[in-house]
């Protein structure tokens, strides 16, 4: 019932599993970092149509949330969190399928970015009125209660959409029900250009947790190890009848909410101080400093991930759309 | 056949169909120890267990939410609303989660949403709604209005057997009203599908739910008081609408009424109107009428009640006007 304000104290690397798990914590964020990058580049380049949206500042958060996963728990991620898709096995050329919206996507170009579903990943995407996924995360977990299955379910809120009717109805819910579901609150400054001033008057959104009786914590959302540890033992909770967790994941939107918004309403300064805590560049430099990686391993894995990244843009960019009739199938069930 | 109440020929489809797939299971509010407010699952918890009778937390979105998730996952969950009134609190998930789902991932969402609805009760403007007008614009949503025991027994049997989200409305008023004959035999009334109740050539007058039986009875006073003979079509399914049967009736008579408790602007029989006019228009001899409630809340007092719903005097008046025309 406690929330604690401080992350759990990091380990450092010292067992050559835990080694591993880091090196691939940093593969995973730096792919999710080139692949933001790239969607990017396919939206100012106009071969996209829509918004697009990233995770700058994000990486942290996302990989190290869903890394705490096993292969048959169940995602439901939001739309900053395209490192988490990577990290519970979504394939790049869907991702840009999807982004692209062709026919051969996961949604079949019905719908663009992460919303689609992947039962073969356990990946329930969002909707864009994001809170509405937190009642339907908590029947996944409860239909896995009802079945005997073992799983959890994360899912992922923001600090505006955590203001949503939803957020209480479902974790409420949940707690009630002592579900295996674990809430994560991305409180990344800003939704859209509302400060964090005009969506909350409590000092975190963790302390929210008490009111519904299940742990909350406050973590450095920056800090890759620190969401990951946080989250290992929400899972576990889950898993062993524990109940629902809250873990706010504090952390900077570094760029504008999406790629048509500037995000001039940010002061510079603010966005300068986060920017020496920026979730890739400083775990970087930690497994740099602790000899876990070499500047050439750096290099290579760039290379590869940029190969990856090209390969699945160029996948993707060769599919077609849909044919415009197929907009008439498909409403219902057969 | 057996003989049972409206409110008894529903639970006893819900029983069935427990009994026969494991993946259905019932969440609402005060569903299972208490048995529902209207008693339509008392003694289910006994017999199935918390697990699969599951009392929930006072919360319309978490519990079509939920019971969308459980459902998309491969259960096929029965969520009961206490009132039709109190989906409104629930309304951002059938609409945006529910109904979008297979479209856009093209996933079953195996659901049924329990609606008991509409007035005559002196329930007031919170216990009284008309729910489908608000939910028959929405692309993904399947809706059904029984007006008989056989066929609440038979839609729920579908509805919980179909691979689409249902919306069950059934009639607080026709609970324990009406008795009839449901089949020994589990049967299934097809959703989609409309049916004759009283055959007639002079006039047709198209309604579904708790107004089907006042047409019916206003057809027999025509019949008896002057001569004229109404064919009366249940629609039974409001979403898919029985095109095919509705045309059918039109054509035959060339004279339609279309009754709803619902209120009149933008409701079904608007739909049904149009419908009518594009597509069976060279055989009308009138214009297609309507007859739905007040433009206004179901209110409360008798005498306001009385005056805002269809009834049967009312239905006859206007099929007498028809007629006329």
């Amino acid at each position: 019932m406690t929330t604690k304000t401080t992350a759990p104290p990091l380990q450092s690397g010292t067992s050559e599993p835990l080694r591993e798990r880091m090196r691939e914590l940093y593969r995973y964020m730096r792919l999710t970092r080139e692949c933001d990058t790239a969607i990017l580049r396919l939206y100012r380049q106009g071969k996209m149509v829509g918004g697009a949206y990233t995770g700058k500042g994000n990486e942290a958060t996302a990989v190290g949330s869903a890394f705490a996963l096993a292969a048959d728990d169940y995602l439901l991620p939001m739309h900053r969190d395209l490192g988490a898709h990577l990290v519970k096995g979504q394939s790049l050329r869907n991702i840009f399928l999807q982004q692209l919206g062709r026919d051969e996507s996961l949604t079949r170009g019905r719908d663009g970015t992460g919303h689609y579903a992947d039962p073969a990943t356990r990946i329930y995407g969002n909707v864009s009125h994001l809170a509405a996924m937190i009642p339907f995360g908590v029947g996944i977990a409860l239909a896995c209660r009802l079945r005997r299955e073992a799983a959890v379910v994360m899912n992922y809120i923001g600090d505006g959409g955590s203001n949503v009717g939803d957020f209480h109805e479902g974790l409420n819910m949940a707690a009630v029900m002592k579900l295996p579901f674990i809430l994560i609150i991305q409180n990344n400054q800003f939704a859209y250009s509302t400060p964090l001033s005009k969506q909350l008057a409590a000092k975190n959104f963790s302390d929210r947790a008490i009111g519904y009786g299940i742990p909350g914590f406050t973590v450095d959302g920056t800090d890759v190890m620190a969401v990951y540890e946080t989250c290992v033992s929400a899972v576990e909770r889950a898993r062993g009848g524990g109940g629902p967790t809250l873990i706010e994941c504090v952390t900077m939107r570094m760029h504008g909410h999406s790629a048509s918004d500037d995000g001039s309403y940010v002061p510079p300064a603010l966005l300068e101080e986060w920017e020496k805590k920026d979730p890739v560049e400083t775990f970087e430099k930690r497994l740099l400093a602790e000899g876990m990686l070499t500047k050439n391993d750096i290099q290579e894995l760039e290379r590869r991930i940029h190969s990856e990244i090209d390969e699945a843009i160029s996948y993707a960019e060769a599919r077609p759309y849909p044919s415009g009739e197929q907009a008439a199938e498909g409403v219902f069930a057969p | 056949m057996a003989t049972m109440s409206y409110l008894d020929a529903i639970a006893r489809a819900m029983w069935d169909e427990m009994e026969r797939d494991s993946s259905v299971f019932l969440l609402g509010e005060d569903i299972g120890r208490y048995g529902g407010a209207f008693k339509a699952t008392r003694g289910f918890l006994d017999h199935f267990g918390e697990d699969r009778v599951i009392d929930t937390v006072l919360s319309e979105a978490a519990i079509i939410g939920a019971a969308t998730g459980a459902a998309v996952v491969g259960m096929r969950p029965v969520a009961e609303m206490q009132f039709a009134d109190f989906v409104t609190c629930g309304f951002n998930q059938l609409v945006t989660n529910t109904a979008k789902i297979h479209y856009r991932w093209g996933i079953p969402v195996p659901l049924v949403v329990r609606l008991p609805a509409g007035g005559y009760i002196h329930g007031g403007p919170y216990h009284s709604a008309s729910p489908e007008g608000w939910f028959f614009h929405v692309p993904g949503l399947k809706i059904v209005a029984p007006s008989t025991p056989a066929d609440a027994n038979g839609l729920m049997r579908a509805a919980i057997r179909d691979d689409n989200p249902v919306l069950f409305l059934e009639y607080k008023y026709l609970y324990r009203r009406i008795k009839g004959e449901v089949p020994e035999e589990p049967a299934v009334t097809p959703i989609g599908k409309g049916k004759i109740v009283r055959e007639g050539t002079d006039l047709a007058v198209i309604s579904y739910g708790t107004t089907v039986h006042f047409c019916l009875e206003a057809a027999d006073q025509l019949a008896q008081e002057d001569g004229i003979e109404t064919l009366v079509l249940d629609l039974r399914s409001l979403v898919p609408l029985d095109e095919g049967l509705i045309l059918q009736a039109a054509r035959h008579t060339g004279k339609v009424l279309i009754v709803h408790e619902d209120n009149l602007t933008g409701g079904i029989g608007a739909e049904v109107a149009a419908l009518i006019g594009e597509k069976a228009f060279v055989s009308l001899d009138a214009p297609v009428r309507r007859l739905g409630a007040l433009d206004a809340p179901v209110p409360f007092a008798p005498p306001l009640e009385q005056f805002a719903l269809p009834d049967t005097e009312k239905i006859r008046e206007a099929l007498r006007s028809l007629y006329r025309f």
